[in-house]
């Protein structure tokens, strides 16, 4: 027998961007919020995320994850908002209609307002087709933080890490602390994917060699993993023939990207950004289906929580005003130029103040964003230095807005 | 003498060029704030970092408590910290902030638990 409920709001996902949008959304009088979250406990990834910085620009100090969790989780607690742990969210419909597994067995949620804060997973092995044998000793380095952080398993004793990302970058730090050694970490772009800083504390401090236009080119091993060939790429990223070279080693970690985890999105019918391969949303973080909000790694791939707990509190206004009546029209697109691979929101109203967040396409020094509207600047962002790796925010201010056209972001490189 | 380094303090990894004379900065420049600053004298004479890990847990919901240390230590300390937390073994529960370790081999930080683990039932 499936047991029905109905709650005001309920929030699909406790990490980060569910517990601050919780939050966020009890605050402006919506008791009735629920948080649904699949793990014993909430916090999400930040449980594993056991390194430290975290919460610089809420906080104003260095915190580990498990910390910056703990403080939401602290609040969800003193405000009794309610939430069910141990609780697979299995199905959602465009009419708001959520099945949940839970311990207790199925459970029905009609909803009058979702928000999806599921999160992202990361690019597998098989979304990359190494060739090679398969053997053990290949992981993703979430997966690889998992064993590490949380199940107090040790997962090699010699590692090589394909992909610059953040995690990869942290876990490369943590196995050398942990006693193994990492020979290396290749990334297939002629630039680091991850933070500038994590090059530096997690690579440098310990003489762990970047070697940038690189990739792995087989696996080998029968069992175990017992090495990987590593080619240079050429400007066209394929492997540059002659070039291979064998670094022996028992493990291989992959942090080559992660993807924002859609798939009750699109049960529900909700519009999909190709670049993102996050939901398409308007100012107020609404998705194409009414009523349906997105916020974090979900909507699109952030690299500071800091960010994430942001983007998720600003929805709890328009959830609010939804839940009361109804949001005003977003008609005005906003469309990714020259040297921006994306914007989110991609619709706004003009009728008030909204931030753009985006990534730029390549490195760039002394670059200025500017957004145009019928061929006028409504806002210009001057920025010494842009990477790929930190996301740019923008600010719009509605008045400077004149009707419906479209407003479009492009980069320029200053002389 | 003048280096380059990446500024580890905040997300922002602003570059700092250094000058310096052994141990007595010259100029820097690069850096955002005056976190930056002190980030680049610090690098010249004794660079320092926050380490962070976890130690075994008896009777806990978990195996494993996450820690750090309560400030940042001297960079070429951090594997011996890192002993120091591998030798250790607590028994649930553990609360967050709660002191594992006072002073760890005197380098002024102590080792704290991030996170709460609450003990097992029985």
């Amino acid at each position: 027998m499936i047991k029905k409920i109905h709650r005001r709001a309920v929030v699909i996902g406790g990490g980060p961007a569910g517990l601050a949008a919780a939050i966020a959304i009890h605050d402006k009088g919506v008791e009735d919020v629920m948080i649904l979250e699949r793990e014993p406990r909430l916090g999400g990834i930040l449980n594993q995320c056991i390194h430290d910085g975290f919460g610089l620009t809420r906080f104003g100090e260095a915190l580990s994850g498990p910390e910056y969790a703990g403080r939401f989780i602290d609040l969800v607690n003193e405000k009794r908002i309610e939430y069910l742990t141990d609780c697979m969210v299995i199905g959602l419909t465009p009419e708001k209609v959520i099945t949940a597994a839970t311990r207790e067995g199925l459970l029905e949620i009609s909803a009058d307002a979702v928000i999806l804060s599921m999160g992202c997973r990361e690019r597998p092995r098989g979304a990359m087709s190494i060739p090679g044998d398969r053997p053990s000793g290949v992981f993703t380095a979430g997966v690889a933080q998992a064993y590490i952080n949380k199940q107090d398993l040790m997962i090699g004793k010699r590692a090589v890490i394909l992909g610059s990302g953040d995690i990869g970058m942290i876990m490369a730090r943590r196995l050398t602390l942990e006693g193994a050694r990492v020979e290396a970490v290749f990334e297939i772009l002629p630039y680091p994917s991850g933070l500038p800083r994590n090059i530096e504390q997690c690579l440098n401090d310990f003489g762990i060699p970047l070697y940038l236009s690189h990739t792995v080119t087989r696996i080998n091993g029968r069992k175990r993993l017992e090495s990987v060939t590593v080619s240079e790429v050429g400007p066209d990223m394929k492997p540059i023939p002659g070039t291979e070279k064998i670094w022996p080693c028992d493990t291989l970690i992959l942090s080559v990207g992660l993807i924002p985890e859609n798939e009750l999105s699109l049960q529900a019918g909700v519009e999909l950004d190709p670049v993102t391969r996050g939901p398409v949303t308007d100012e107020n973080c609404q998705t194409s289906v009414p009523g349906i909000f997105a916020c974090g790694n979900v909507l699109q791939v952030h690299d500071l929580v800091d960010f994430v707990s942001l983007e998720a509190e600003s929805l709890a206004g328009p959830v609010k005003e939804y839940l009361d009546g109804g949001l005003p029209d977003c008609r005005i697109p906003v469309e990714a130029g020259n040297g921006v691979r994306y914007t989110v929101p991609r619709r706004i109203s003009g009728g008030k103040d909204v931030t753009l967040s985006f990534r730029p396409s390549a490195p760039m020094r002394e670059v200025c964003y500017e957004a145009f509207q019928d061929g006028r600047v409504v806002s210009r962002l001057r920025l010494k230095k842009a990477v790929p790796a930190v996301m740019v925010h923008m600010d719009i201010k509605a008045s400077e807005l004149r009707g419906e056209g479209p407003v479009k972001v492009v980069a320029r490189i200053e002389e | 003498m003048k280096s380059e380094y990446i500024c580890t303090v905040c997300p922002n990894g602003c570059e700092l060029s250094v000058e310096y004379e052994g141990e007595t900065m010259i100029s820097c420049t690069g850096n955002l704030c005056r976190r930056g600053f002190e980030y680049a004298k610090s690098m010249i004479t004794d660079p320092m970092r926050s380490v962070t890990s976890s130690v075994l847990v008896e009777g806990g919901v978990m195996p494993l408590v996450s820690v750090r240390t309560s400030a940042p230590v001297s960079k070429k300390r951090m594997f011996d910290v890192v002993d120091v937390v591998k030798s250790m073994k607590v028994k649930a529960p553990v609360a967050m902030g709660q002191v594992l370790c006072e002073n760890v081999l005197g380098l002024g930080a102590d080792i704290i638990a991030t996170r709460t683990v609450e003990a097992a039932e029985k």
